[in-house]
């Protein structure tokens, strides 16, 4: 297990410098790119996974975290100081806002949770003096060596992200919260009878939710330097982390990733080049994730592709 | 004897119909208790206003001396005060040792993952589950469920079991495997409520019996006081029933 982990962490370190210093930009902003969606990814699989709570507040806590990090720097203070504190504050609204919809269920807490983002827009929108409101909020552009520099940087950076959620997301699986969160998932009301604080559990992972989404907002706004509302609160930052999870095996630790890629793979093979109906579909692709594969795609071990079609073969009908 | 648990004017309400009427009611260390009454007497009810599934719309509730009406079910389980549902709640996918180490975990202050591991075996051994503590807890038949219930519950390390029809649906011998285990239970010094339906369980294990009737404590007593009382008899058991228990009673 220890040699399997020194192994992985070798082979991860490798990639990273050999794309670092050998990739040209556009390879490695896909990169950068994998590492936020593995962040947002693993962020919602805390929440959405482990504690089995379906939420759309991944996009609130991005733009949230994306704003903080924004005015923050607006107000003077340097980036490696905003970024950390943007977390920490969407941690802290995740935590009010837990305690507010975590005791709802199902499909009303996935409402709920999805609204949030509407409003924070909203209020984004009308608070123009400190926002800059529809207009947008301009960051200061880091000086890190040409345009080489910056993409380098902001690849580490979102790479440090996903580090960070992958961290949060092993220490959850292993920990005693893990455990209250996998018996809330599967039965809450067994989960109180057996002692287990389920408010708490619920409200501190959603807060660890909050965090990781929020840094990976305030990061990516420092890389894009320019962020607006439509952006930064569009509801395909919610959708797009779940439909990831959902790839690579809801509740598991290493699913986020394996999402990830074979998320930003469709996306970028597929998706450029039907533009028009790429929403449908996404669509499409949930449904079909839910219905055939509701395990990832490690499910697919459990089809046997070539007899699947050989029982489809016309000469093959009606013989049961 | 001390008291244990003691009930006093407890009610509950679901709208208009009063599904708890002024209960008072003490048990004491050690005691096998019996709760019978028919469907709708408000049996179920009472272990959910006891274990905080509910709120009593009145009355207090003091658990080894401390109140314990309005806690959270997960604070009231952390006193020692556990129960088994009469529908059977496994987490389906978790393993049957993870299920009790769960337990263990939370409510019966294991320090950590593998020592609350460790306590689930014991507690799967003595409930005859052993072999299957590493299957899924979905693939248990239900009285394996109902056994994993009690392992659950023992678990917990409780002082008070409320055993809500554990031996519904299940075959004679099982329930005799089951009438077995709760005897050996009691004789570790926990006390137990048994709510049952089965009235030969009940006349077996308990050392006494109260009678649940709309709401209402009709009798509180020893198995043969109960079945004696006329108002048992009229409300829950029938005159056929009393007349043979009677005859078993003191022949």
């Amino acid at each position: 297990m220890n040699t399997r982990l020194i192994t992985g962490l070798l082979v991860a370190v490798a990639a990273v410098l050999a794309l670092m210093f050998t990739a040209d930009n556009y390879v490695l902003r896909l990169a950068t790119t994998v590492g936020m969606y593995a962040a947002l990814a693993w962020a919602w699989n805390l929440i959405g996974g482990y504690a089995g709570y379906p939420s759309f507040a991944t996009a609130a806590f991005f733009g949230l975290g994306a704003y903080a990090a924004g005015v923050f720097q607006s107000f003077g203070l340097p980036f490696a100081l905003a970024w950390p504190l943007a977390g920490l504050l969407v941690a802290a609204f995740a935590g009010m806002l837990g305690r507010a919809i975590l005791h709802l269920r199902g499909h009303y807490f996935a409402i709920a949770s999805l609204v949030i983002a509407d409003v924070l827009r909203e209020l984004t929108n009308v608070w123009t003096d400190v926002t800059g409101g529809g207009m947008g909020l301009n960051l200061p552009l880091l000086s890190l060596g040409g345009v080489d520099g910056q993409t380098q940087f902001y690849f580490l950076a979102m790479l440090l992200m996903a580090a960070l959620a992958l961290l949060i997301s092993w220490w959850v699986d292993r920990s005693r919260l893990g455990v209250a969160l996998r018996c809330i998932e599967q039965n809450e009301d067994a989960a109180q009878v057996i002692g287990i604080d389920t408010r708490s559990s619920k409200v501190a992972v959603f807060m660890l939710s909050g965090l990781v989404a929020g840094a990976t907002g305030a990061v990516y706004a420092s890389w894009v330097t320019y962020i607006d509302p439509t952006d930064v609160y569009d509801v395909s930052l919610s959708v797009k982390p779940i439909v990831m999870a959902l790839i690579g095996g809801v509740g598991t630790l290493m699913g986020p990733l394996v999402g990830a890629f074979v998320f930003l793979g469709l996306e970028e093979l597929l998706w450029r080049n039907v533009l028009e109906f790429h929403a449908g579909l996404l669509g499409l692709l949930v449904v079909a994730l839910v219905l055939f594969l509701p395990g990832g795609v490690r499910d697919l071990r459990r089809y046997n592709v070539w007899n699947g079609l050989i029982r489809l073969a016309p000469w093959k009908r009606r013989t049961t | 004897m001390k008291s244990l648990l003691v009930l006093e004017g407890v009610s509950h309400r679901f709208g208009g119909v009063l599904a708890l009427d002024r209960i008072d009611l003490a048990l004491g260390e050690g005691e096998i208790v019996g709760l019978i009454g028919p469907n709708g007497a408000g049996k179920t009810t009472l272990v959910n206003v006891v274990s905080g599934v509910h709120r009593p719309s009145a009355g207090s509730i003091v658990f080894d001396g401390k109140r314990i009406d309005g806690l959270r079910p997960d604070r009231i389980a952390c006193q020692g005060l556990a129960r088994t549902f009469q529908i059977v709640q496994p987490f389906p996918r978790l393993s049957v040792a993870e299920n009790v180490a769960a337990a263990a975990l939370f409510a019966g202050a294991a320090g950590s993952i593998p020592e609350a591991r460790h306590a689930a075996l014991e507690h799967l051994e003595f409930c005859g589950l052993l072999p299957q503590a590493d299957k899924p807890a979905s693939s248990l038949t239900l009285a394996g469920r109902k056994r994993l219930e009690l392992a659950k519950s023992l678990a917990l390390r409780p002082k008070l079991l409320f055993l809500d029809e554990v031996n519904a649906g299940l075959n004679q011998s099982e329930v005799d495997h089951a009438l077995e285990l709760i005897r050996a239970i009691a004789k570790r010094g926990i006390t137990i409520v048994l709510i049952e339906h089965l009235m030969k369980v009940v006349m077996k294990a308990s050392t006494r019996v109260v009678v649940l009737h709309h709401g209402q404590l009709i009798a509180d007593g020893t198995p043969a006081q109960v079945v004696a009382d006329p108002q048992v008899v009229e409300a829950y058991l029938g005159r056929s029933y009393a007349a043979e228990q009677f005859a078993q009673v003191w022949a």
